[in-house]
Order: C-alpha cells, then sequence, then structure tokens
C-alpha cells in the first residue's frame, strides 16, 4: 500500500512501499550476477588464441577477397534470376493459401471457434516455427534438388507470416460496416467481398509486398542446401576458398536486397 | 404493416434488454423511438431484422413471422428493411456508387455483385437517388472523402434501393451537427412520405423528434413507458422516461415551431 498515514496523519505516496522496493532491487543483484557468472563460463570455455588472432585472419580474407572478381558476373545472371523467381513465386503461392487458412483463424470469420480455429492456428505456428532452409533440406529429400523444392520451402515458411497478419486485420475489422450489408439481405459470400474484404486489403497489399521483400533474402541462402539460386554459387564459391568471386556475389545479394526494399517501399506508398 | 408481439431479449449477460415489447405500426407510419442510452432502443430496431436474435416473441412484417424465418427467408425479408446507421456504417474503401448498390445485394447474385454487373435499372435507381439527395456529383467519389451529412445521405441511398417497405433507422443523427441533423431528419422523412414507407427512427434529440414524427414511442429499461402524439410528451412522461430534470427546455413550444418555419 504506497498510500500511508504517518503519525502526524500526513498522508505520504510513494511508488513502492518498503517490501516492493526490497524485491525490487534483490531481483536486480539476482540479474547482474546471473549476467556476471554466464559471462565468465563463456571466458572460460572460449579459445583466447583464436579471438586475439581474428583481426589478422579477417584482414586476410579481405585483402584475398579485394578486388572483386568482376568478369564472374556472367555467371550470376541466371542464379540471381532464378533467386528472385523462387522469392515471387514463393511468396504469390503463400498469399494464395494463407488467405482461406486466415479467414479460418479469424474470430469473425472461422465457420467453427471448437474445431476449425484450432486447426487453422496450428497451419500457422507448425509453419512458422520452421526455418526456410529446414523446410528446403526437407522438400529436398522429398522432390529432389532445385528451384521447386526452393520455391516450396519459401511458400510453406510464409503461409504462417502471412496468415497470421490477415487474420489478425480480419479481427480488427469495423464490425458495423459488415451489419450494414448483412442488413441488406446478402448472402454469406456477399457479406465476405463487400463488408470483409474491402476493409483488409491496404492489410493484404502490406503483408504480401513485406513478406516479398523479406523472402527475396531468405532465397538468396536456400542454394547453400541445394535448393537453387544464387546460393548455390555462393556455397560452391566458399568450397573452393575462391574470395573475389566470394565478394562479388555479396554485392549482387546485396544490390538486389536493395532493389527489393526500393520496389517494395514504392508499392506500398501507392497501394496504402 | 408491422407488428412485435411481447418481444423479448435477454442477452447471455443476463441483461433484459427488451421485456415484452408490443408495438402495432400501420402502413406509412414514421414512429420515433426516445429512451435513455442502454433503453434498448438499438436492440429493438435490431431484433426487428434480426441483426440480434430475439430471445421470444414474434416480429411480423405484413403477416409473415421474421423470427421463424429460415436463413435464406430472413434475407428475402431483410430486403424489405433499409436499415440506416448511426455512423453511416458505410464502406469507407468503396465508392459512393459501390455503397449505393450494395442495398441491391439482396437481388444480384454472388459473381454478378463481386463482378460489380449490376443490372442497368439498378443503376439508373441509384443515380435517380443519388440526384434526389443531392449528391450526384459525388457518385465516383469514395466513401471515406465525404462530409458526415453526406455519407448519411449515401447511407440513406443504400437504404432505399432496396425498395423496402419499412426503414430502420438507428440514431440517424448523433454525430451530425445541429443543422445537418434537422436536414437529414426532414430528409428522411419527406423520402418516407414520397415512398409511403414506415419508419422506426431511434433518437436521443427529443425535440427534434417532436418536430418530424407523428409518433413517439419512449422506452425505458426495455419496457414502453409512453406511446403517442409528439404533443403528448410532458415533463411528467420525460421524466418517467429518461428520470428527473428539468424538462420545459426541452419540449418543443409553438413559438419555436413558427419560428422554425420562418426560417424554412
Amino acid at each position: 500500500m504506497p498510500i500511508e498515514q504517518n503519525a502526524d496523519g500526513l498522508k505520504v505516496w510513494q511508488k513502492r512501499n518498503r517490501r516492493e522496493q526490497f524485491t525490487h532491487w534483490a531481483s536486480w543483484f539476482i540479474g547482474v550476477a546471473v549476467f556476471v557468472v554466464c559471462w565468465q563460463q563463456i571466458s572460460e570455455s572460449t579459445t583466447w588464441f583464436f579471438v586475439w588472432d581474428a583481426p589478422r585472419i579477417a584482414g586476410d580474407i579481405l585483402t584475398r577477397a579485394t578486388p572483386p572478381k568482376w568478369e564472374y558476373i556472367t555467371q550470376l545472371g541466371e542464379p540471381i534470376w532464378d533467386t528472385l523467381n523462387i522469392a515471387t513465386l514463393g511468396t504469390l503461392l503463400a498469399l494464395f493459401l494463407a488467405v482461406p487458412t486466415a479467414f479460418l483463424a479469424a474470430r469473425n470469420t472461422t465457420p467453427s471457434k471448437t474445431f476449425i480455429r484450432p486447426l487453422a492456428l496450428l497451419i500457422i505456428v507448425s509453419t512458422r516455427s520452421i526455418n526456410s532452409l529446414i523446410w528446403a533440406l526437407l522438400l529436398i529429400a522429398i522432390i529432389g534438388p532445385g528451384v521447386f523444392a526452393g520455391i516450396l520451402a519459401i511458400a510453406i515458411r510464409s503461409i504462417g507470416f502471412c496468415a497470421k497478419l490477415l487474420y489478425e486485420a480480419i479481427e480488427e475489422i469495423d464490425h458495423k460496416q459488415v451489419e450494414a450489408i448483412t442488413a441488406t439481405g446478402a448472402s454469406r459470400w456477399q457479406v465476405m467481398a463487400y463488408g470483409i474484404v474491402p476493409q483488409i486489403m491496404p492489410a493484404f497489399a502490406g503483408v504480401a509486398v513485406f513478406r516479398w521483400d523479406i523472402n527475396i533474402r531468405e532465397s538468396t541462402v536456400l542454394g547453400l542446401v541445394g535448393a537453387g539460386g544464387i546460393g548455390l554459387q555462393l556455397s560452391s564459391s566458399l568450397n573452393v576458398l575462391a574470395w573475389p568471386q566470394v565478394s562479388l556475389i555479396l554485392i549482387v545479394i546485396l544490390f538486389a536486397v536493395v532493389l527489393s526494399e526500393w520496389v517494395s517501399a514504392k508499392v506500398r506508398g501507392a497501394i496504402i | 404493416m408491422l407488428s412485435l408481439k411481447s418481444l423479448t431479449k435477454t442477452y447471455r449477460t443476463g441483461d433484459k434488454a427488451l421485456v415484452s415489447v408490443d408495438i402495432d405500426i400501420p402502413n406509412g407510419q414514421v414512429v420515433a423511438l426516445i429512451g435513455p442510452s442502454g433503453a434498448g432502443k438499438s436492440t429493438l430496431i435490431r431484433c426487428i431484422n434480426r441483426l440480434v436474435e430475439p430471445t421470444s416473441g414474434q416480429v411480423l412484417l405484413d403477416d409473415v413471422d421474421v423470427t421463424a424465418l429460415s436463413s435464406s427467408g430472413l434475407r428475402r425479408e431483410r430486403r424489405r428493411m433499409g436499415m440506416i446507421f448511426q455512423e453511416y456504417a458505410l464502406v469507407e474503401r468503396l465508392t459512393v456508387m459501390e455503397n449505393v448498390l450494395s442495398g441491391r445485394l439482396g437481388y444480384v447474385g454472388f459473381w454478378r455483385s463481386f463482378l460489380r454487373k449490376y443490372p442497368q435499372s439498378d443503376i439508373d435507381e441509384a443515380f435517380r437517388l443519388l440526384d434526389r439527395v443531392g449528391l450526384l456529383a459525388m457518385a465516383d467519389k469514395r466513401a471515406d472523402e465525404l462530409s458526415g451529412g453526406q455519407r448519411q445521405r449515401v447511407g440513406i441511398c443504400r437504404a432505399l434501393i432496396q425498395n423496402p417497405a419499412l426503414l430502420l433507422v438507428d440514431e440517424p443523427t448523433a454525430s451530425l451537427d445541429p443543422k445537418t441533423s434537422r436536414q437529414i431528419m426532414r430528409l428522411i422523412c419527406e423520402l418516407c412520405q414520397e415512398r409511403g414507407l414506415a419508419a422506426i427512427i431511434n433518437i436521443h434529440d427529443v425535440a427534434l423528434a417532436q418536430m418530424f414524427v407523428q409518433r413517439v414511442i419512449g422506452l425505458q429499461s426495455g419496457a414502453i413507458r409512453f406511446d403517442g402524439p409528439p404533443d403528448g410528451l410532458s415533463p411528467d412522461v420525460l421524466t418517467e422516461i429518461y428520470g428527473e430534470e428539468d424538462w420545459q427546455a426541452t419540449i418543443r413550444k409553438d413559438e419555436d415551431e413558427d419560428t422554425e418555419a420562418a426560417v424554412a
């Protein structure tokens, strides 16, 4: 009770009473102590020779990697195009699957709160919780290496993300507009098309472009496990320690990501 | 044409919103429903088109028992009841024309409505209505670009294009300024007269109600406390509906009406 009366009958107010104050400081003390102990543990299990050596090695790699091997760019055109395709097609496929999932998951549109909604939420959680690299490894084992495995990996990974943001948008719509459309005698599908869809369009556009932007970055590494795209070149160059090629690939990836950020910013600005 | 027989609504929380309400409204009569917030006015008109499911009782619209209808039958009856809302409830991101045409959703199939391929007769009617409320030039604007009074006019068009027999009007003026409020009330009442529509208008503003309607029903705690002509609203009656207050200033006087007519 922060408000107390002292002997003179004067009311005093403090943010915390003595007991709360003590717990507050005690938890800070324990937190700091745990941090220090962990720091010590990590320090003991580190081979400090490698750490002291790190700047020299990094400098060494940097000198080997510069200048980038510019003529190698002729071989990167197709892989970067594959990467862009994996990201774009994967995003489209994900959106196609995420829209129905979102409608099934949203409290106000789901056909059944007890059966279908938990199922839809399970799809959202499970697809989101596994990284696209791991999806790619699984899919390569099932359908073989290549671009198609990459597209599926990106798509599956993105369903949860898109569906989650979409169903939150559906739950936040203005119910009065839905009520008004219902009152005209519209059918269930018409209510959806007129009362709900226009309200979630900005969210949909935003989610689509945002996820596409993320997927461009994710798809650049998919090649590391053999799922097509520029990551394939990156991993083979790393394997033979061809540092000038690696640096060129990194520049190309950077360029693609900057481009995608620019495009998504433009599109988002135009739609919303 | 509309009759409510011991209509009762008890919400799941146990709140009794309506307690055995009986109302009969003949063809073409405009009724104002007054009462304090939480008296059950909104629930009452939503029970008529079953946006809220009544707990018991009957709603008879020209001898069709609305409460007993299946969902497709209910959709057909909803076409005959146009609804106008407090905060307009337009679909903000659609154009004025799309909003007006959405009143025809009960008459056209899904794909026609989805592709916006409405019959020409509907489009003609939409233009006629927009012209009637003075918004013809706004047809292609997005609904969220309009002012409050304009939006409510679009809401009126959307209700009228249904070709209804009854208008359910929920606080049409609550978010409008006094002048626009009067214009909107006048428009609604004029249109009801032109088309011979019955209407139930929920309204907070007692003086405004008295100015325009033929009959006033006072609701308090889900039960009818007054039902009669607007002149019958005495301070005693208002005290019974709303509670103790000085009502002299609220009640319309004849002199007011005269100045009103002079201004108009």
